[in-house]
């Protein structure tokens, strides 16, 4: 029995996998209920640090992951434009992944163009598109702009973008917020844009669950937020949504939230299993049969 | 003069890339060496391109282990640039209604839109999810409490595992407030901010000491093994 268990097929596990995350996806779709969330410290910090500035501040947003990372990214992304449109904040897209662009479109189209249809382009919001180069962009566009974006993702130069007026460089930014699922990300972003720059330029990120652990020693002080995969985006869509929701949030705010049923019963399967196969190895290894 | 050149090059950039950071009167030269950077990765592209075209076509062409693999990558590759570059299907600008082309190549509706939206992003996001499936295998078969460094790492990732979702609050929601900082969820925040990052500065500080003593001997010109010598 033990050695038949230890040689199980591999598809087996497969198997359970795949409906522990299609049997939460399936109910909490049709029930359209989520699991109660109590936000962090660094969920409230990067709450704060947007909500906190005036309306019609300046915020840079960075969008440098793709759509790998969507599912763990994306719900943080939509509720951080959300809040800054809420906020009547002046938002300034950019991309160091060549696939940003589309993911900021994305975003535009599914938060800006049908909830704020007051938010007027080049006005309001500005997408200035991708850039080659990684950190070495960040480290021009400290100091200068438009050396890097003559124009915006259109094509229109960026003297006749209202909003670009008085914007030599990122350090006109009121706060930068980075979406980051690796290299080039918030790494970057806090050694080449805040480091050098601490009391002009701030930022707060939200991030893949593999990438936290290395940002961690960047707070407080060089990044005062920080979301960690999909349970900051959580976090974060509860803040958003209490402050902003109304008593019944539109499903697409909540996606941060449903993805947690998913994610709970997956932990579970893998921790079952982590139990089931060391129970095995103890069993085995008492009757002299591990190696 | 091959090896001078380069060598020239890299100590140069490198020493006037230190010097602006420190003196902000020579910051704008700092500013220029980072442009030609730029300039410099962008044109990576293209190098990228034909090297990676290279290697499938050859591998193609000698009948290689996979070469239909290949064949496909060569296909998606020339497909997507030509798509792009041809701006195919693209509609004309709000600004330049006059010009078929004046539109964007990934705007809703194009062909390179199509492409990214159902070709692209459904893969991309399938190869990323397929770890999950890696990870649950891996957990079965490869997670063994060993030694006591396994097992203190065996019982971190539970706590992780299970703080990181509404298990944790669960499991835990029956200890008195005196006891808060042992609930998951609090147990969780701990690990991450104490220990994690403890470890994750020693070694930070450990690589950055190590990147500054290499790129010294890059400068220096001790260390010319990024020239293809040893």
């Amino acid at each position: 029995m033990i050695e038949k268990l230890n040689n199980l097929d591999r598809r087996w596990i497969f198997l359970l996998m795949f409906l522990a995350v299609a049997v939460p996806i399936y109910v909490i779709g049709k029930t359209g209920k989520t699991f109660p969330e109590t936000p962090s410290a660094l969920a409230k910090a990067t709450f704060d640090a947007i909500d906190d500035l005036p309306d019609g501040s300046r915020i840079l947003l960075a969008f440098d992951f793709d759509p790998a990372s969507e599912g763990e990214l994306g719900p943080m992304a939509t509720a951080f434009v959300r809040q800054c449109a809420e906020k009547k904040h002046k938002m300034y897209f950019l991309a160091l992944w060549p696939v940003g662009p589309q993911l900021i479109q994305a975003n535009i189209e599914k938060v800006i163009l049908p909830d704020f249809p007051s938010y007027e382009y080049g006005r309001d919001y500005v997408n200035l598109g991708f850039k080659s180069g990684n950190e070495g962009v960040i480290k021009v566009i400290v100091t200068d702009l438009a050396q890097l974006y003559p124009a915006d993702i259109k094509g229109t130069p960026v003297e006749k973008i209202p909003m670009m007026d008085g914007i030599r460089n990122i350090q006109a930014m009121d706060l930068i917020v980075n979406v980051s699922a690796g290299y080039p990300g918030t790494k970057e972003w806090v050694q080449y844009a805040v480091t050098p720059y601490p009391d002009k330029i701030r930022i707060v990120a939200g991030c893949t669950g593999v990438q936290a652990p290395l940002l961690y020693p960047y707070i407080p002080q060089q990044l005062p937020g920080l979301l960690g995969a999909i349970k900051g985006a959580a976090e974060y869509e509860k803040l958003v949504n209490d402050r902003y929701g109304g008593p019944h949030p539109d499903p697409k705010y909540l996606e941060g939230l449903r993805r947690m049923g998913p994610q709970l019963v997956a932990h579970i399967l893998m921790i079952l299993l982590i139990i089931a196969g060391n129970t095995l190895f103890f069993l085995q290894r008492r009757r002299g049969t591990s190696r | 003069m091959k090896r001078l050149i380069p060598l020239w090059i890299t100590a140069v950039s490198g020493i006037l890339l230190i010097v602006a950071y420190f003196i902000p009167a020579w910051e704008s030269w700092g500013e220029k060496a980072t442009i030609w950077f730029d300039v410099l990765a962008a044109s990576a592209f293209v190098l990228g391109g034909g090297n990676l075209l290279k290697l499938h076509l050859r591998k193609v062409s000698n009948r290689q282990a996979g070469w239909a693999y290949s064949a496909v990558t060569v296909a998606a590759f020339v497909v997507t640039l030509t798509v792009g570059l041809a701006k195919i299907g693209v509609h004309p600008s709000d600004n330049n209604p006059d010009f078929a082309w004046s539109g964007s190549y990934n705007s809703s509706g194009t062909a390179f839109w199509w492409l990214y939206e159902y070709a692209f992003k459904p893969l991309t996001a399938t190869m990323f999810s397929l770890l999950a499936f890696y990870v649950a295998s891996a957990a079965f078969r490869a997670f063994r409490a060993k030694n006591i460094e396994a097992t203190l790492l065996l019982g971190t990732a539970f706590i992780v595992l299970l703080g990181r979702t509404f298990a944790g609050v669960f499991l835990t929601q029956w200890l008195p407030e005196s006891l808060s900082g042992l609930k998951l969820e609090n147990l969780t925040v701990w690990i991450m901010q104490v220990p994690n990052t403890a470890g994750t500065r020693a070694i930070m500080i450990g690589v950055a000491l190590g990147i500054a003593s290499t790129s010294l001997k890059v400068l220096l010109g001790v260390d010319r093994s990024y020239l293809g010598s040893d």
